[in-house]
């Protein structure tokens, strides 16, 4: 396939069905190195508190933003697909469905964001 | 149309082969592909027959996207002049733009897309109500004509070539809700194989490309919950 085929072929389920695919696989890597490093704390808390600092930098500052946006995505990903193949319901039931999921989101972050 | 040739280039095998062809207002893809058999190769191998939306037997690949030639006008999809033009994704190619569509109808047989009859023909005809439910999901899949648009356009077949695909998967879903289909128990077991319906990730390429405008994500959402339901009912 050409590229302007693949351009051609993002509609938006197929674009959010990479973002799934694509945050999925980049969590299950992250995973085990994120237990590996908790890990530390029973096994040698010297070094955890080394890894730590080192998430003091910025630019693991910056790829904090990434991680978080990626579990995010994901889960948002996955529970549209549960809510798409599991529940029969009608177009605009799902478009209030991720509407109200939105809000309630952005109002949950508001009040995370106030609390720390 | 503001230029006087489009540029179009056609997947023939292994290599490609471009072609000016006058251009005209309202010419579909279909008209510029036949233009190019008629006036400069006679050799080009391509498929058409009603020219209208009812046969399903001109979809190509347009630039990437499965369409069909006959309803695609040029004007909207000529890119900076040129067109590209390609045979059926996910289907073995003949020769130029003919693609085998056995696989595909083999498809349809295997996920059970063929009447299972209630009555004898000496029974009365059984009566339908069109508002039931079931009724109104069964109408919303019998428009499909079979013409592969969606076949080509899924990934998941392109990834795996037993997955029955959408088209055989919306005829069964069609069929697992028309009152006069006594053929449940069979057409749960062909779709729930390895093959089946299971395989779907819900990319929704089917129901984005379908000409017809149907849905068959939606379709195959119905048979995943179906034959849950059936599984965890103890196969009754």
């Amino acid at each position: 396939m050409t590229m302007a085929g693949y351009r051609n072929r993002a509609h938006p389920l197929w674009l959010a069905h990479i973002v799934h695919r694509l945050s999925g696989l980049f969590l299950a890597l992250f995973l085990p190195v994120h237990f590996w490093v908790l890990a530390m704390a029973a096994s040698d808390p010297g070094r955890l508190d080394g890894w730590l600092a080192f998430t003091e930098a910025g630019i693991v500052k910056a790829a904090e933003f990434g991680l978080v946006f990626g579990l995010a995505v994901h889960m948002f990903g996955g529970l549209r697909l549960l809510a798409l193949e599991w529940l029969p319901w009608s177009a605009p039931q799902k478009t209030l469905a991720a509407a109200a999921a939105a809000l309630s989101f952005l109002i949950a972050v508001l009040f995370l964001m106030r609390a720390i | 149309m503001p230029q006087d040739t489009i540029r179009l280039t056609i997947d023939r095998g292994a290599a490609s082969e471009s072609f000016d062809v006058p251009a005209y207002e309202s010419q579909t893809v279909l008209d510029v592909v036949s233009w190019v058999q008629q006036n400069a190769d006679p050799s080009l191998a391509y498929r058409f027959a009603c020219r209208v939306g009812m046969c399903g037997s001109c979809a190509m690949m347009v630039n990437g996207v499965p369409r069909w030639t006959c309803r695609t006008h040029v004007s909207k999809v000529l890119k900076g002049g040129a067109l590209q033009v390609g045979p059926l994704r996910n289907l073995p190619v003949i020769r130029d733009l003919v693609v085998d569509m056995d696989p595909f109808f083999d498809k349809w047989v295997a996920a059970e897309g063929v009447h299972h009859g209630t009555r004898t023909r000496d029974d009365e005809i059984a009566p339908i109500d069109e508002t039931s439910p079931a009724r109104v999901e069964a109408n919303s899949g019998i428009e499909c004509i079979n013409c592969s648009v969606c076949y080509a356009a899924c990934d998941t077949v392109a990834g795996n070539p037993d997955y029955l695909g959408p088209a055989p998967l919306l005829r069964a879903w069609t069929l697992l809700n028309d009152a006069k289909d006594a053929g449940r128990v069979a057409i749960l077991d062909a779709v729930s194989g390895s093959g089946g319906c299971h395989n779907c990730h819900s990319m929704g390429s089917c129901t984005a490309y379908c000409p017809n405008e149907l849905d068959p994500m939606s379709a195959i959402a119905g048979l995943k919950r179906e034959t849950m339901k059936h599984a965890l009912r103890g196969k009754r």
